[in-house]
């Protein structure tokens, strides 16, 4: 599991708010054919990124000690593009925590614009499974250089 | 407590939420998995927004029961045994199983689940 998707948290609230912040630049590849002298972030990678700080929250819920997988995005929208240079503040709410998952929602905003909004739910897997492939040593080692655990 | 047709019009407006589909396609005898598209997920969520949307607490597998076909002694040959279909009723009071009595395939099962389902469920939660 990768975390390019979020630079650094900022807050962490366990069962109720994440914030984190992520920065577009041109030194990411993908934004010079996405598209081809117009760029602008991917509104996938939107959802990746609040997928991710949502993802947090849910893993907190657990201690990080549930492979947390993302099961359905609804309502996502994305009233503004985001472009190179833009700093993105994403946060996420904790709406519902049942034995079988996390109800989250999240947004960005830049410049404290909406430029992206979502709903988003995780499950778990069970305990018989091998140790953690989502909540890494690479993904902890961003969590404590963010200072937020 | 709600009237029908409120507890109708909050049970089409969560469908129409969780499975993005439109209204006129929310009826009664539409199944939720062929007919709606919804899928393993949406069996959690549309319970959360039930409760969301009338206030009430929905036990797991209250509405959804899990692992009912996959017991060896409700199953047989592909098919519920008398076992099987009692346990499902018991289970499952607010469906109507009268059709799926006759020939009960294990795979006709989620067509018991259509929105008219959901609507009895609701109404023997909130006593309408």
């Amino acid at each position: 599991m990768r975390w390019f998707h979020v630079d650094r948290f900022e807050i962490l609230e366990k069962n109720k708010y994440a914030r984190a912040v992520k920065c577009a630049t041109l030194g990411e590849d993908h934004l010079h054919d996405h598209f081809p002298g117009y760029p602008v972030v991917p509104s996938a990678l939107n959802i990746e990124s609040m997928a991710q700080t949502a993802g947090v929250l849910a893993g907190y819920t657990y201690d990080f000690k549930k492979n947390v997988i993302l099961a359905k995005v609804e309502k996502a929208e994305f009233p503004q593009m985001v472009r190179p240079g833009d700093k993105m503040v994403i946060e996420a709410w904790m709406d519902e925590i049942k034995p079988e998952g996390c109800w989250t929602h999240a947004k960005i905003t830049v410049d404290g614009k909406l430029a992206a909004s979502a709903s988003i739910i995780f499950v778990h897997l069970e305990d018989a499974l091998p140790e953690s492939f989502v909540f890494t040593e690479n993904f902890m080692d961003l969590l404590r250089t963010s200072g937020v655990i | 407590m709600p009237s029908r047709e409120e507890i109708v019009q909050k049970v089409t407006d969560v469908m129409v939420d969780t499975l993005a589909v439109e209204p006129e396609k929310v009826t009664m005898d539409a199944v939720l998995k062929k007919d709606l598209g919804a899928e393993s997920i949406d069996f959690l969520d549309i319970p959360w927004k039930l409760e969301k949307a009338f206030n009430i607490k929905i036990p797991r597998e209250e509405l959804f029961p899990e692992g009912l076909a996959s017991d060896p002694t409700f199953v047989k040959d592909g098919a519920l045994t008398p076992e099987g279909l009692a346990a499902l009723k018991s289970r499952l009071p607010f469906v109507d199983t009268s059709e799926f009595e006759e020939d009960p395939k294990v795979s006709a099962i989620p067509d018991l689940f259509t929105v008219g389902t959901i609507v009895r469920y609701i109404e023997t939660k909130v006593g309408a």
